[in-house]
């Protein structure tokens, strides 16, 4: 079942490209649904064999996961974009082909940290820290080079997922009951981000966060 | 089995939802005073109980944990006593929803219970961020924009800083996942067993990015930027809830990460890290609290320069992990209490400017003495409760290997005493504008900072035993 799970990492870390690559905020989001889904179905591959008394947990987070990252926060973020009545990305601080480029390198460089950091026992698939690590640092360059305050909140999102993919090593440690939690703070987070940014569209007219700078010394 | 511990998390939560489905003001508040009580009743309880109180296998309570819920139970009551008067009588902005003000602070008293009575990291984790969730909207209740900035600021940038910190959670499960006889899960009790066989490459990513990120939330250098902004933003009694309780909160997951650490046996770097940053967040403090022109702001400093004082009492170890347990009592009953003394002078001046807010002692002179009282009390005068717990922190460091550190801590809160006076003294003491009158000052809204400031005295004059013992017991589990 390993191949199976490595090309879904292949394709989570595509679409993290995909997200750097484009400038239309519905692209984005749409792209970070893909991912969402896909994410949904690395449990699956990974332990869907392997694990009988884990099996009704992880199924019941592979559809948690499905729900919550493919489709309630896409729809609240499609939600956001409409309100607040933008379509693309206003000049990231980088250019698009230059953090593209970037985010490559953050990919090489993650695969070399996967080599350096070994865990202590075998990883379940072997691109599995490799990616997690990729879809991380790709998050936070979203994060960093986006100006409106969605694709900052899809960068986000693809943080949390890097720690999801890397969460994996760990499914026999981690309670259910707390991923179930973690997926909840995740919801609750972007509905309220999703809440900020309709409040900000309002009363600002726009929602680029670089503009939010009247407080400082 | 401890029900009480449950209580605790799920009775706000149950009552912030009926709080929310009945959407009347004054049944709303009703509900907070009486949820407040009641924790804080089932908070007293637990002191009777044997040292580790548990319920299930997600909910378990040490003294240091103890020490923490009871400070959050007894400002949450404090705080609710004075949101009556303020939220009642408050100019409320047309879009500002007061109906939501209750049910999310209950919201935020139960993440922040279940932040002191779990020892899961991963729960803990999800309660951190749970705390977040319920107080951002609190942040931007009043929809204005400097408030919907700093909400945003404090979503994105929390939000963010704690997700480096579930990384290290899974990185401490990881390491502890090399060693045989491990599959407890990621229970402190487990962690701390398996501990001295844990990769040691993995212990210390672990405890680096729990330190930042939850460092973020405590409002360590570099990553504070955001806790000026949110803690002058905020509606006051927030204000004193984010810098009382909720600081702690992120303190004590660290202190968590330390633990493990110290079992390991393998812990200088940790506390080597820990008086960094310590001093770093205390400089950066002092370099804004000179000159600064806000008063919320200068206390929001304040905090930032008392957290960046505990950090380093645990770092320096010995008698100093008891100072800084201790201060963060301390802190917490200050700092609430100043923050909801600045709520009054905003509400009867209008402005957070230092300079425009002129001559509080004699337009509000309770609230002016008050404020002058636990000014002196952050400052480390004594016999006020911070000055002893500051006093053993510089003695620590003082006798240290480096004396210089003892010099260089004590200059710091030199500095960081006259910043504060040389911006509160002049808005107290100076001359009123020409025609201000004295100004009717609401009861509920001074008794809860008179609270106080009598406590923060109390505890400096006469520590009680039960308390003393319980911060010793706490210290020597953080290898003090």
């Amino acid at each position: 079942m390993t191949g199976y799970a490595d090309f879904l990492l292949l394709v989570v870390a595509a679409l993290s490209l995909s997200i750097v690559a484009t400038s239309r905020l519905t692209s984005c989001v749409r792209a970070s649904a893909l991912q969402g889904m896909t994410l949904s179905l690395l449990p699956l591959a990974l332990w869907g064999g392997a694990l009988d008394r884990h099996m009704l947990p992880v199924a019941l987070m592979s559809l948690g996961t499905l729900a919550v990252k493919g489709v309630v926060i896409p729809l609240l973020l499609f939600r956001a974009i409409r309100e607040a009545n933008v379509r693309r990305e206003a000049e990231p601080f980088i250019s698009l082909h230059v953090s593209v480029l970037i985010a490559a390198a953050l990919v090489g460089f993650s695969f070399w940290l996967g080599t350096v950091l070994v865990l202590p026992r075998p990883a379940p698939a072997p691109l599995l820290v490799p990616i997690a690590f990729a879809t991380l640092l790709v998050g936070f360059l979203v994060l960093v080079v986006r100006r409106k305050a969605v694709t900052q909140v899809v960068g986000y999102l693809m943080l949390e997922n890097g720690i999801f993919i890397f969460g994996q090593t760990l499914v026999e440690e981690i309670p259910f009951a707390v991923e179930l939690g973690i997926l909840l703070d995740l919801l609750v987070g972007v509905f309220v981000m999703g809440i900020a940014i309709n409040h900000i569209s309002r009363e600002f007219e726009h929602i680029d966060t670089e503009l939010l700078s009247t407080l400082k010394d | 089995m401890t029900w009480a511990l449950a209580f605790l998390v799920l009775a706000p939560a149950a009552m912030g939802l009926i709080a929310l489905a009945v959407k009347n003001l004054r049944i709303g508040l009703g509900i907070l005073l009486s949820t407040a009580l009641v924790h804080l009743a089932a908070t007293a309880s637990l002191w009777g109980e044997a040292p580790v109180t548990r319920f299930g296998t997600l909910l378990q309570l040490d003294v240091l944990g103890l020490i923490f819920l009871t400070i959050t139970s007894v400002l949450f009551l404090l705080v609710a006593v004075y949101t009556v008067p303020y939220i009642l009588q408050g100019t409320h902005d047309t879009q500002a929803a007061p109906h939501r003000f209750v049910p999310c602070l209950l919201g935020f008293l139960a993440a922040m219970s279940l932040v002191s009575v779990t020892q899961n990291l991963a729960l803990m984790w999800a309660a951190v961020e749970g705390t977040t969730l319920a107080s951002a909207p609190l942040v931007y209740f009043y929809r204005r924009r400097g408030a919907l900035e700093a909400a945003w600021k404090y979503l994105l940038l929390c939000s963010v800083g704690i997700a480096l910190a579930l990384l290290g959670t899974f990185c401490l499960g990881i390491a502890a996942s090399g060693v045989s006889g491990s599959g407890a899960g990621l229970t402190l009790e487990a962690l701390t067993k398996v501990a001295p066989s844990m990769a040691r490459p993995w212990l210390k990513t672990a405890f680096v990015l729990a330190l930042v990120g939850y460092g973020t939330k405590m409002g360590l250098a570099p990553l504070h930027t955001w806790l000026p902004d949110t803690h002058s933003q905020a509606p006051s009694p927030v204000s004193a809830l984010l810098s009382g309780a909720l600081l702690n909160c992120a303190f004590l997951a660290i202190l968590r990460f330390f633990q493990v650490c110290l079992a390991s046996g393998d812990f200088a770097f940790a506390r080597t890290l820990l008086v960094v940053l310590g001093f770093v967040s205390i400089a950066v403090a002092c370099a804004f609290m000179v000159g600064q022109r806000d008063y919320k702001r200068l206390f929001a400093y304040s905090s930032i320069e008392n957290m960046g004082v505990m950090a380093a009492g645990v770092g320096l170890g010995g008698a100093a992990t008891y100072g800084a347990i201790f201060h963060s009592v301390n802190h917490s009953l200050c700092k609430a209490g100043l923050f909801l003394l600045a709520g009054n002078v905003l509400r009867a001046f209008g402005t957070t400017s230092a300079r425009e807010a002129h001559g509080v002692l004699g337009k509000l002179p309770v609230t002016g003495v008050l404020m002058m009282a636990l000014f002196l009390a952050i400052g480390g005068v004594p016999p006020f409760g911070p000055f002893w717990s500051e006093f053993l922190i510089f003695q620590v460091a003082l006798r240290g290997p480096n004396p210089w550190v003892g010099v260089l801590f004590v200059s710091l809160l030199a500095v960081a005493f006259l910043g504060m006076a040389g911006v509160l003294l002049p808005m107290l003491q100076g001359a009123p504008a020409a025609g201000t009158k004295r100004v009717r000052e609401p009861k509920l809204s001074v008794l809860a900072p008179l609270a106080l400031a009598t406590g923060a005295l109390a505890i400096g004059i006469y520590l009680p035993p039960m308390l003393a013992d319980a911060l010793h017991r706490a210290a020597s589990m953080l290898g003090g």
